[in-house]
């Protein structure tokens, strides 16, 4: 494209909107986040945010998004790799992500209607002959309903990057003698560590961010960062602070980012480094 | 390829019903007579009835819709628009720097996005109601929309311009006449994306809607918040319906575009 004269003129309308909705909300929250409740200049929100308190809302937000990570990896991982030697793959990949597209709001409702006191996970606790238990607003229902939303969003990247290897490398790793745990060690699991990133991405930081499910589910047991900035804006009115806390989730996931990050990136829009 | 052993047939048929059985119970217990999800008592269709009975109701799926066409169309000019100068952009840091500046609402999480307009809004005397909910999703989408369309661009050979441009047609025709017709699939994957990213959206509208203006995800919210009311039952039927023809549709014109289906990106 070098001879082509370049048209600003295309880009005025998202050169504007780059400026309004990208670079100045982000401005915003880290100008708010140096402001009390007055609108005055004020560090007092960092020094919140490191007492302890904070700290440890952090850390459990932080511990909770990694067992809900963890477990759907441990979930995902050989849904995706078998669904890869499927006959009619993009099929079944096609049936695991369209209950991603059904609204959160509506699956984390029929979590309410499961886990209920007379649901049927408790019916079928009974039969088993366990009395009814409160399953629902514990941290057990906030991590299942968590896995539960979050199963396709890992299954997709990663199936994309097993679908990716090339089948003789597996024959040769066979004919070169090598058990299928070591073939599975050795060459597919490096092979696909980058859809396992992806995933790790696409599940770590909307499990610190998401308030629905918290909310719903988990009562008041559960407060991820998402719940607390939620809280700050719109319950406490308290914009400093929540500002404050989404200054943190935004470095947090900038450092997510990074650690996952891939020199060679799998999404199709990040081309044209040649 | 080696088939399929029993444990990993089991294992996905299990992982398969998982996913499946909480939206399969939602739209079961929606037939329910009695009032309750947990014990069925007989057929009915009163549920339904009460979802096209409450005018309320009908004109917040109304709201929704209308936000939802109005903030699809117009991001998905915007960005179709964008995408076309990006790729036109001379300087790879410009172009580069761009590219990064549109991931950054991708990747954001909502309630950072929702936060941020909230104080944009207030901060520029934007009245919390339609407007801003309309605004927001335009602003969330665009980004959507330039990426579906960038891959279309990219593929295009350059020689189809040079050829027009030699063939005496003006700057306008080549936009109208070869490029837009060229990457018409992404800009249809885009524009369903879009659509389906605001249907979809509850925290940022959560965030930036007022107390008079209200969308579907917003109500069925604070309906859930309330307990369980059966005519949520119902809209979850209805919308799965919907969401259906939706990604169908969607999928048609990617597999149309050649381009692999996203994930939705992580936008729950």
């Amino acid at each position: 494209m070098k001879d082509n004269p370049s048209r600003p003129f295309y880009l005025v309308p998202y050169y504007l909107w780059i400026a309004l909705f990208v670079i100045a909300p982000i401005t915003l929250i880290f100008y708010f986040s140096f402001l009390d409740l007055t609108g005055a200049f004020t560090l007092e929100n960092y020094q919140n945010f490191f007492s302890s308190v904070y700290l440890r809302m952090t850390l459990s937000s932080f511990w909770y998004a990694f067992l809900i990570t963890l477990i759907t990896i441990l979930i995902a991982y050989p849904t995706a790799y078998w669904l890869t030697k499927t006959k009619h793959k993009q099929l079944w990949l096609l049936l695991i992500i369209i209950p991603s597209w059904i609204n959160l709001l509506l699956k984390a409702y029929a979590f309410i209607g499961i886990f209920g006191l007379y649901g049927p996970a408790n019916k079928l606790l009974q039969t088993l002959g366990a009395g009814p238990w409160q399953i629902l607003f514990t941290d057990f229902s906030f991590i299942f309903v968590s896995v539960y939303i979050f199963i396709p969003f890992m299954v997709l990247p990663i199936f994309n990057s097993l679908d990716k290897i090339n089948p003789a490398l597996i024959d040769a790793s066979r004919d070169l003698g090598a058990s299928s745990f070591t073939t599975f060690r050795r060459v597919i699991f490096p092979l696909a560590i980058n859809g396992v990133k992806s995933g790790v991405q696409a599940v770590f930081i909307p499990a610190l961010s998401l308030f629905v499910i918290t909310r719903l589910i988990a009562g008041n047991k559960v407060i991820t960062l998402g719940t607390a900035i939620e809280q700050q804006f719109l319950v406490t009115q308290n914009w400093g602070m929540g500002s404050t806390i989404a200054m943190f989730l935004i470095l947090f996931m900038i450092i997510i980012m990074m650690l996952t990050g891939q020199k060679e990136k799998g999404g199709s829009y990040n081309g044209k480094t040649k | 390829m080696a088939k399929l052993s029993k444990p990993a047939k089991i294992y996905l048929a299990l992982v398969f019903a998982i996913l499946y059985a909480p939206i399969f119970y939602l739209i079961f217990y929606s037939f329910n007579s009695g009032g309750t999800m947990s014990s069925f008592e007989g057929f009915t269709l009163e549920h339904y009835a009460a979802v096209f009975n409450d005018t309320r109701l009908l004109i917040i799926l109304m709201n929704t819709v209308i936000v939802a066409l109005l903030s699809s169309l117009i991001s998905t000019a915007i960005g179709v628009l964008g995408a076309i100068g990006i790729v036109f952009l001379r300087n790879r840091k410009t172009r580069n720097a761009v590219l990064s500046l549109n991931t950054i609402l991708i990747v954001s999480p909502d309630v950072i996005i929702g936060a941020s307009f909230l104080i944009l809004f207030t901060m520029i005397g934007v009245k919390l109601g339609f407007a801003s909910v309309l605004i927001s999703h335009i602003a969330f989408s665009i980004p959507i929309v330039v990426i579906m369309v960038l891959p279309k661009l990219q593929e295009m050979s350059h020689s189809l311009i040079d050829a027009a441009t030699d063939l005496g047609a003006s700057k306008r025709d080549i936009l109208t006449r070869v490029i837009i017709p060229y990457i018409k699939p992404g800009i249809f994957a885009g524009f369903f994306l879009a659509l389906t990213y605001s249907l979809d959206d509850f925290a940022v509208t959560f965030f930036v809607t007022g107390n008079g203006f209200s969308t579907l995800s917003i109500e069925i919210y604070s309906m859930a918040r309330a307990g369980i009311t059966l005519t949520i039952n119902a809209l979850s039927a209805l919308i799965f319906a919907v969401t259906l023809g939706l990604v169908l549709g969607y999928y048609f014109f990617t597999q149309r575009a050649g381009q692999s289906p996203g994930t939705g990106g992580a936008k729950v």
